[in-house]
């Protein structure tokens, strides 16, 4: 088994480990992440995107999460030992979208376990102060 | 002080949010508590805020206009002078230039101003925060030394992220406010790098 931590979502899949590689059947990526290979491209629900040169997931063989993170342009943390992996956000789509200058929108609790979104504070004015106890 | 401030301006439609990235809601219960805040004072403990604006410290701060604009990219400003010993940074101008801001009797930056003032993330800023993110559910599925690698690893990758290098202590059992913190800092000054980033006309 391994545990893949993607978006704050823990999903457990079949894996197996070589190394300090983590290599995953079509299935368990469908499973895991949502993801499914299309001829040479990247599926899930909403978009698709094209697998770099050179890939190896276009072999037929088992999927390197390694190579699948990479064709995603998103960061993954591996940790072989413990069997868990944690898929990051993109570098360039989170500039990028700080670049449009648009507020990132984000849904959090408070202490009472309220959620608020910022996007429903549109026609007002906000100061985000992140801070913490440490 | 956030609080104040809030009560101070609301009537201009204008809204305070602030964002703890601390591991539990019960770490910064007390100083909510304390603050007895009537704006949104939300938790962060997944630090989703600070990956989306790419926070790498606090206190950090943003003004957002009405159609959900950034108008004033990251920036450092204290609600008081508390500790101005330690950080030289004073509030005064940066709160009077948020008043004003506020009360519509001058406007953000521009777009192309705004965004020459962005600090945005990298790719190793964003594989530290992979790691960060791994090393916090291992330490949250009672697995501290496979925890302890990670956030390791993303503080060299993220050396000036210190919402992962500090915010990760009380996680790791260490202490955010004495020796292994003060180690940090002065390390990082010590090799010449400001612990603090805060816009040009907020330093002065």
């Amino acid at each position: 088994m391994l545990t893949i931590i993607d978006g704050g979502r823990a999903v457990d899949v079949e894996a197996r480990v070589a190394g300090d590689r983590v290599l995953l059947t079509p299935e368990a990526l469908r499973e895991g992440l949502g993801w499914e290979l299309h001829e040479g491209t990247l599926c899930n629900d909403s978009m698709c995107v094209p697998l770099p040169a050179g890939s190896s997931l276009a072999s037929g063989g088992p999927l390197d999460l390694a190579e699948v993170a990479a064709a995603l342009d998103r960061p993954l943390a591996v940790d072989v030992v413990e069997r868990a992996v944690y898929l990051g956000a993109s570098a360039r789509e989170r500039a990028d979208t700080l670049r449009s200058l648009l507020a990132p929108d984000f849904t959090l609790p408070d202490l009472a376990g309220r959620s608020y979104t910022l996007a429903d504070q549109r026609g007002k004015k906000v100061l985000l102060v992140a801070w913490a106890s440490w | 002080m956030w609080q104040a401030l809030y009560e101070e301006l609301k009537a201009h439609a204008f809204v305070v949010i602030t964002v703890a990235l601390d591991k539990s809601a019960e770490d910064a219960r007390p100083w909510i508590e304390k603050a007895s805040p009537t704006h949104p004072s939300l938790i962060d403990t997944q630090h989703v805020m600070a990956d989306l604006y790419n926070v790498v410290n606090v206190p950090t701060v943003l003004w957002i206009d009405e159609r959900g604009r950034i108008v004033r990219p990251n920036d450092v400003v204290f609600g008081t002078d508390t500790f101005k010993h330690i950080t030289g940074l004073e509030s005064a101008r940066p709160l009077a230039a948020l008043r004003a801001w506020v009360r519509g009797e001058t406007a953000g930056y521009a777009p192309t101003e705004a965004r020459s003032l962005q600090r945005l993330p990298t790719t190793a800023d964003q594989q530290a925060r992979a790691e960060f993110g791994l090393g916090d559910w291992l330490a949250r599925h009672g697995r501290p030394e496979a925890a302890e690698r990670h956030f390791v690893r993303a503080g060299e990758l993220a050396p000036h992220d210190f919402t992962i290098r500090r915010g990760s202590m009380p996680i790791r059992g260490l202490d955010p406010m004495g020796p292994p913190f003060r180690a940090m800092r002065d390390a990082w000054a010590a090799a010449g790098q400001p612990y603090y980033v805060p816009l040009p006309d907020t330093r002065g």
